[in-house]
């Protein structure tokens, strides 16, 4: 007999199967099948177009998928409402451009979901978003905007953001792209110890440093489709499809 | 011609307690503007048909008939229907329809220019639609819009002048008293000009003031 909780825990985190979308007439996802364990991390990296934020972006039903079947944590996303904040409840986001709330300050930004979705009284709120501002090492500008902070202080203060809902899974939608290059170390750091901690983790990203650091899984996407997945060893070591190593080529020329 | 403002100063407490009426309309009707306008705005962001349908419809007939028609209809014409309103309660309500009307249409303005990306993060937070538009949305669109709401509003106090027409207490009624009793039109009115003129001033600079305190938040 197996217990509920092994049952639990063999439970993917997120699974896709023959996931299909559309923007009018453009395929954008093509028979994307995926399935993430529980604290596995994941990058996905592919050029741009190729549908890897749409793919991350149905995760959390911020997309409407068009065919398929999409779980996550147990949830199955089928465009009812409920199904839909049971997943957004557990599978924080970041995103490329931060989205902090600019008349809100940060730990105002922090306190605001865990009130209305989490139904916290303002205290624990306010408790739970200084231990995770402390955790992405920006406690000290609690107080401040969002406009007064460098950009990387600010995608900080969106991760903490997201962990304030204690998520069960993360996704990152090229978190550093839009930052100065002396910020996205930062950033990065903050993401490694989060993985670390054994978070789940989905990063659509081109940071090839941080996808061999903790990365489980590397998955190449092109026109809509994963092309080739590997662990990040195999994956840079040998890439197998003609498109991966064009890409791979392109992206780490300069490094 | 000989100028004789002992008219007007003879009658400076009506001239005053008229500006007061008149500032009293429109603050009123400001406040009803703003209540309708975020109502309003909220909505037709609710993408439901037959309420969006009556939201647009509202805008638009108000939009492209004349305020002093509107006013007229709902002094003259509602009593037909069993609703007898005051003159003051028919001032106020007939400037905060007119006002929201246009106040729909600014805000909607503001609401669109808020980038997608707010919406997403509050919806990737948990929170539902409603919630991202009340906390994470409106106080930035109104922020973005704030000077073509507060020219609406300065036009609005100006036209409580309008509201004579149907006897309301206001500084041109008072004005126009004067006017019947004295037979001095240019004393007057030259004098409910700079009335008005310092109303609406001192309107201009208590939006602003209110712009400055509400939305102390720093931008890029």
């Amino acid at each position: 007999m197996t217990h509920p909780n092994e049952t639990k825990t063999a439970q993917p985190m997120v699974m896709m199967r023959d996931v299909e979308k559309y923007y009018g007439t453009f395929h954008a996802l093509k028979n994307i099948n995926l399935t993430v364990a529980k604290g596995e991390k994941i990058v996905l990296c592919g050029p741009s177009g190729s549908g890897k934020s749409t793919l991350i972006r149905c995760i959390n039903a911020l997309e409407v998928s068009h065919g398929g079947e999409i779980v996550v944590a147990g949830h199955s996303l089928h465009n009812d409402q409920k199904a839909i904040d049971a997943v957004r409840r557990v599978v924080g986001m970041v995103f490329q451009q931060f989205n902090l709330f600019p008349h809100k300050t940060v730990l105002e930004n922090c306190i605001l979901a865990p009130m209305r979705v989490r139904k916290l009284s303002r205290a624990e709120a306010e408790a739970t978003a200084r231990k995770y501002l402390e955790r992405v090492r920006i406690g000290d500008q609690a107080d401040k905007y969002p406009a007064q902070l460098s950009g990387g202080q600010q995608q900080r203060v969106a991760i903490a953001r997201a962990l304030c809902m204690e998520p069960k899974a993360m996704l990152f939608d090229e978190p550093t792209s839009a930052l100065d290059p002396e910020m996205v170390k930062e950033v990065l750091d903050t993401m490694v110890s989060l993985a670390r901690d054994g978070m789940t983790m989905i990063c659509v990203t081109h940071e090839m440093g941080f996808a061999r650091q903790v990365a489980d899984r590397v998955i190449f996407m092109a026109d809509g489709e994963i092309v080739e997945e590997n662990d990040p060893e195999n994956f840079f070591r040998a890439p197998k499809h003609q498109r991966t190593r064009a890409f791979l080529g392109e992206i780490l020329a300069h490094h | 011609m000989t100028l004789d403002f002992s008219v007007v100063t003879d009658a400076w407490q009506s001239l005053a307690f008229g500006a007061l009426g008149t500032l009293f309309l429109a603050i009123a009707g400001m406040s009803i503007a703003t209540v309708i306008g975020v109502l309003g705005v909220a909505i037709l962001r609710a993408q439901m048909r037959v309420p969006s349908f009556l939201v647009t419809a509202f805008v638009e007939v108000i939009r492209n008939t004349p305020f002093l028609v509107q006013i007229y209809f709902i002094f003259f014409a509602l009593p037909l229907a069993g609703v007898r309103l005051n003159p003051t309660i028919t001032a106020i309500l007939a400037l905060g329809l007119n006002g929201g009307a246009y106040a729909i249409e600014i805000i909607r303005g503001g609401v669109e220019s808020i980038p997608t990306g707010q919406t997403e993060a509050g919806l990737a937070l948990g929170l539902h639609k409603h919630e991202v538009f009340r906390f994470i949305v409106l106080k930035p669109a109104i922020r973005a819009i704030y000077p073509s709401l507060s020219s609406q509003f300065i036009l609005l106090t100006l036209t409580t002048s309008i509201c004579t027409s149907i006897s309301a207490y206001e500084l041109t009624s008072v004005g126009q008293r004067i006017e019947a009793e004295t037979f001095r039109s240019f004393e007057t009115y030259f004098t409910l000009t700079g009335i008005y003129l310092v109303i609406s001033l001192a309107t201009m600079w208590l939006l602003a003031e209110i712009g400055r305190r509400a939305f102390n938040y720093p931008q890029r």
